[in-house]
């Protein structure tokens, strides 16, 4: 066990690149199985020193909900933003908000970030860097409190109960 | 009969792929400032480049009869580097303090001298030059 722990310190991530190379070969043959394995030790042996500290999922399901409810928001939010381009008429409201974070992990903040540019009408623009705090622009939104908490309650909160419980 | 259900299927993606990516375009010629048109190419183009890429893995599978899943990879991707690009353009939008429309409620940071280099972090405690 002590051994296979040296070999493979990142057993997730090895077989997430396993699959994506086979996927991007488009083929499961024994010959690329080998090729893809060989990369998937090497690739995060070389790497494990850039990586700062490794993230842990506590909860993989609440994570698989996550996800779900984000590609969800992602097709909401194209809506909205479509209405707001091809509206000429309708009075769009630009605002740029300060959100205070209460995530640490700098892993589950950068998840939170993307996650915001993704979604409904906000596009994260600046961490600051002692991390404690997220620029956002809103294109179309009623007040700063209303965006904050919608952010906090939808994403912020699963986010701290995945990674950092 | 299945074969045209499928049909119909991959053309409103496709179609609403087309769409979503037009809107998106469109959206980056249209709206007021920079700020504002960061919007359309991080949303709207996203979803509709996922659709066609979804009409594409559906119309390759069923017509050649084997899997076809890197447009998985493709979609994945795309995902994954949106928000990034659309950050650290926004970031730079801040540092070279673009005019954004004065309706805009709410102020950008202040950068402080940490955020744009001028000191290193780990001095910002015992120097206050």
């Amino acid at each position: 066990m002590m051994r296979l722990r040296s070999w493979l310190p990142t057993p997730g991530l090895s077989l997430l690149l396993l699959i994506v190379w086979l996927l991007l070969v488009n083929e499961v043959s024994v010959g690329h199985l080998l090729l893809g394995g060989i990369l998937a030790i090497a690739i995060p042996r070389l790497t494990s020193r850039f990586w700062d500290r490794k993230p842990t999922v506590h909860k993989p399901m609440k994570l698989l909900l996550f996800f779900l409810r984000v590609v969800g928001d992602i097709i909401v939010a194209n809506l909205q933003v479509a209405r707001i381009i091809l509206s000429p008429w309708h009075r769009s409201r630009p605002h740029f908000v300060e959100y205070p974070l209460m995530l640490e992990e700098r892993f589950a903040i950068t998840i939170l970030a993307s996650t915001i540019t993704l979604t409904p009408g906000t596009v994260s623009a600046n961490l600051r860097m002692d991390g404690k705090t997220l620029l956002i622009h809103a294109l179309d939104a009623e007040d700063d409190a209303t965006l904050i908490r919608t952010i906090r309650e939808r994403y912020e909160q699963p986010l701290k109960e995945i990674f950092e419980c | 009969m299945l074969y045209v259900i499928l049909e119909a299927v991959i053309s409103v993606l496709l179609i609403a792929g087309g769409l979503f990516a037009f809107i998106g375009s469109l959206g980056l010629a249209h709206l007021r400032d920079f700020f504002m048109r960061l919007h359309g190419p991080t949303k709207a183009t996203t979803l509709g480049i996922g659709c066609m890429l979804i009409a594409s893995m559906l119309y390759f599978s069923v017509t050649q009869s084997e899997w076809h899943l890197q447009e998985l990879l493709i979609t994945l991707f795309l995902f994954i580097t949106a928000p990034v690009s659309a950050h650290l353009l926004a970031k730079v939008g801040l540092h070279q303090r673009l005019k954004f429309v004065d309706k805009t409620r709410g102020k950008p940071v202040e950068f402080l001298d940490e955020d744009i280099g001028g000191k290193p972090l780990s001095d910002s405690s015992d120097s206050n030059s």
